[in-house]
């Protein structure tokens, strides 16, 4: 998420750091990159032309500020300009209706997510305890509604659908009718994407709105889009008068350049991203963390989440008392895996780690060497996870024949294992925590 | 019911057209050539999604040409801005590889939602029109209700399909579609897989999977390998062509979407860095719109 920005700007930053004085050359220089880098990222032209001016007419009209060299008085700077252009601290709430059921129309061009999306949204709200139904009026993509449902399903969320019905207004009239009578909280509707030039497409989308008297019309938008994304935003909004902006595909390499465009020039906050394929992969847009992101700061505050989320405090109590204690054992060691793996792929959260972030563009973890050590802690047998010094030359040889590794492997892992006992030992001397085990990279 | 052919091409070029004519048209080219103007042109360039690098390479070429050639007058910086787009892209056409060995595999890849399964129908009525008898074969077994999508389009064209369950494993499928279209003696298989992010390493090997189980039937031909990549994604393309090309060896580029107001300008850093011909554009939502893609026309539709 946002690689090539945090990487482009990293680079920028890590040259202005130390900087006690910055002239107009150094400035420009600097400002040139960062052009560059906006615009290879797909930032809107006029977007970027007016950073550009701030930034500079900014840091010309000001003293440095106190306590900060001029090179941190641009960082922040910088910082603060994107955190503006991002929505500033706003929270990422969603509007309710007066009275239940609340509607979120989901609307956006094809291929950008809608579908996928409603299904994420909904599962959203439902794991904060909201009763959700979600409804599709897309007559026109074949098996788009077969398609939600089955999400839904997946999810045990109820779905209305009516694959009968090919006129979208009377549909949307009977799948919402039908929805409302079930006492939901919140109603997701997907629609059919289209093209904003579609003057009669855009007619339908104005007259379904007018029909459900959506709470929230979310626009769907592609984070991987050019150039045109503002074009064809404006023309929805114009249309629909949109509520927020719901960013997908920001995993991969997108650049998401959208999102710093967006927000300036349509005046509409981004609500969500959506960050995987998986319904799981989908997070509230917050501005400062996107910002930290896009200038290579790392997202602690997103893995602090994610951490508390994935792992049980109970069991986070009782391994800290062990390590604590030295009584580490390998079946501790096992379920350590198991809870880092748990917060997502290592890549995603090594990335969200301050001064990683933008500094490892093409970082790849090979997640099967969790699978192996795991594999390799499996075939031992109990007595072996809490007394490895047991293990000999033929249980080796057995752990290794049953985890389909070799010997040589087995040894890693039982070193691996011998420095973090060594390591924890130092810890309870120091007071110190350190990351809990050799990363396999 | 069906449009004539000449109406639909005039309409997809009036499309065309418009969606790129908007950026030039814009320029006045009647003044003397000035600072000016090449900062009109770079911002044009830059909107259509032509990329930082492209653009600038462009906008110096015209510097040290109109210079070399004394030129002065803005509208001969246009005609010498129309001779480089073209004189890049004209090494970037090509049609559809098609041999008389039964059945012609075409493989379809790209990332999701850029309109692969769409454009599987297309080329599956095209195919039919002219003559061919064509399978198509589900190995999206990935995404909920891909493979009905794709049985709809079947129907739409009156074409046979070979589909497993959902989740099944893509390579069996090509198998089996393959196996049952050399068994009845028909001329061309058409793929569609699932969306898959250029990124995602596995997902990518699954691919080279696939490849493999169609190269099992025929060794010594090359597998027409078709990307489709959304016309209104920005400069995200040159990487997902650059990382598909990498993975497997993408033979033809399908661009779609460029019916909206998008540029699609990012086709000229693809084919000035990897000289992938593209092969079709998509450029609307009808069966009928999936056209060969004419370097002539799309550069001269820039200006019109």
């Amino acid at each position: 998420m946002f690689e090539l920005l945090a990487e482009k700007f990293s680079s920028v930053i890590d040259r202005l750091k130390g900087a006690k004085k910055i002239d107009e050359k150094t400035l420009d220089e600097a400002l040139r990159d960062i052009r560059v880098a906006l615009l290879d990222a797909d930032v809107h032209v006029d977007v970027v032309k007016q950073f550009i001016t701030d930034i500079k007419q900014k840091f010309l009209g000001q003293e440095v500020i106190k306590g900060l060299t001029a090179g941190e008085t641009i960082i922040k700077l910088l910082y603060d300009e994107t955190l503006s252009i991002l929505g500033g601290q706003e929270p990422p709430a969603l509007n309710k209706s007066e009275k239940p059921p609340t509607i979120i129309m989901l609307v956006g061009l094809q291929g950008t997510g809608k579908t996928t999306t409603a299904g994420k949204v909904a599962k959203h709200l439902k794991s904060k305890g909201f009763r959700v139904g979600v409804a599709s009026v897309d007559v026109r993509r074949p098996a788009a509604a077969k398609q939600l449902c089955t999400l839904a399903s997946s999810i045990d969320i109820p779905c209305f659908v009516d694959e009968e019905e090919k006129d979208a207004l009377k549909l949307t009239e009977k799948v919402i009718e039908d929805a409302k009578k079930q006492g939901f909280s919140y109603i997701i509707l997907d629609t059919a994407g289209r093209l904003h030039i579609d003057q009669e497409l855009m007619e339908e989308l104005v007259k379904i709105k007018e029909k459900v008297k959506p709470a929230e019309v979310l626009y769907v938008a592609d984070a991987m889009q050019g150039q045109d994304a503002i074009n064809t935003a404006q023309e929805f909004h114009k249309a629909v008068g949109l509520t927020g902006v719901i960013l997908t595909k920001l995993d991969g390499d997108a650049r998401g350049g959208i999102a710093l465009s967006i927000r300036k020039i349509l005046g509409v906050p981004i609500k969500f991203i959506g960050t995987g394929e998986k319904i799981d992969n989908f997070e509230p847009f917050y501005p400062d963390r996107i910002a930290q992101r896009i200038l290579g700061l790392g997202d602690i505050q997103t893995l602090i989440e994610k951490m508390q989320a994935a792992i049980d405090e109970e069991k986070a109590k009782q391994m800290a008392e062990k390590v604590m204690n030295a009584e580490f054992t390998l079946e501790d060691l096992r379920d350590q895996i198991r809870m880092i793996r748990s917060l997502g792929p290592m890549e995603q959260i090594l990335k969200m780690i301050p001064g990683i972030g933008g500094k490892i563009k093409d970082l790849k973890v090979d997640e099967k060497q969790f699978v192996k050590i795991e594999a390799i802690i499996n075939s031992m047998t109990p007595e072996e996870r809490r007394k490895p010094f047991i293990i000999n030359g033929s249980r080796k040889k057995r752990i290794a024949r049953g985890s389909g590794t070799t010997i040589l492997e087995v040894n890693k892992v039982l070193k691996q294992y011998e420095e973090m006992k060594k390591m924890m030992k130092k810890i309870k001397k120091s007071g110190k925590m350190n990351f809990p085990f050799k990363l396999p990279f | 019911m069906f449009k004539s052919v000449f109406e639909r091409i005039k309409k997809g070029i009036e499309k065309t057209k418009k969606q790129l004519v908007e950026g030039f048209s814009k320029i006045s080219f009647g003044r003397k050539i000035d600072e000016s103007l090449f900062e009109d042109i770079e911002a044009v360039l830059l909107k259509a999604d032509v990329g930082t690098k492209a653009t600038q390479e462009i906008i110096e070429f015209l510097r040290q040409e109109s210079k070399k050639r004394k030129i002065t007058e803005g509208e001969q910086l246009k005609e010498l801005l129309k001779e480089k787009l073209y004189d890049i892209l004209k090494d970037c056409s090509g049609s559809l590889n098609l041999t008389n060995e039964k059945p012609n595999v075409i493989l379809f890849l790209g990332i999701n939602g850029s309109g692969k399964t769409t454009t599987v129908g297309k080329l599956a009525y095209m195919l039919k029109k002219d003559g061919y008898s064509v399978v198509l074969g589900a190995a999206d077994t990935f995404r909920a209700a891909a493979i009905d999508q794709l049985e709809v389009w079947a129907n739409r064209v009156g074409v046979r399909i070979v589909k497993h369950q959902a989740g099944a494993d893509p390579s069996a499928v090509v198998f089996d579609t393959i196996n049952s279209a050399k068994s009845k003696g028909e001329d061309i298989v058409i793929v569609d897989t699932a969306g898959r992010l250029h990124t995602k390493e596995h997902l990518m090997k699954e691919l080279q999977k696939i490849k493999r189980t169609i190269q099992k039937f025929s060794p010594n031909q090359p597998v027409e390998t078709l990307l489709v990549l959304d016309g209104t994604i920005g400069q995200n393309s040159i990487n997902q062509a650059k990382t598909f090309k990498e993975a497997t060896d993408v033979t033809g580029i399908v661009i779609t979407k460029l019916d909206g107001t998008a540029k699609g300008g990012a086709i000229i850093p693809i084919c000035k860095e990897l000289k992938i011909p593209i092969k079709f554009i998509g450029v609307g939502e009808d069966i009928e719109d999936l056209q060969p893609f004419n370097p002539k026309e799309f550069v001269d539709a820039l200006f019109e």
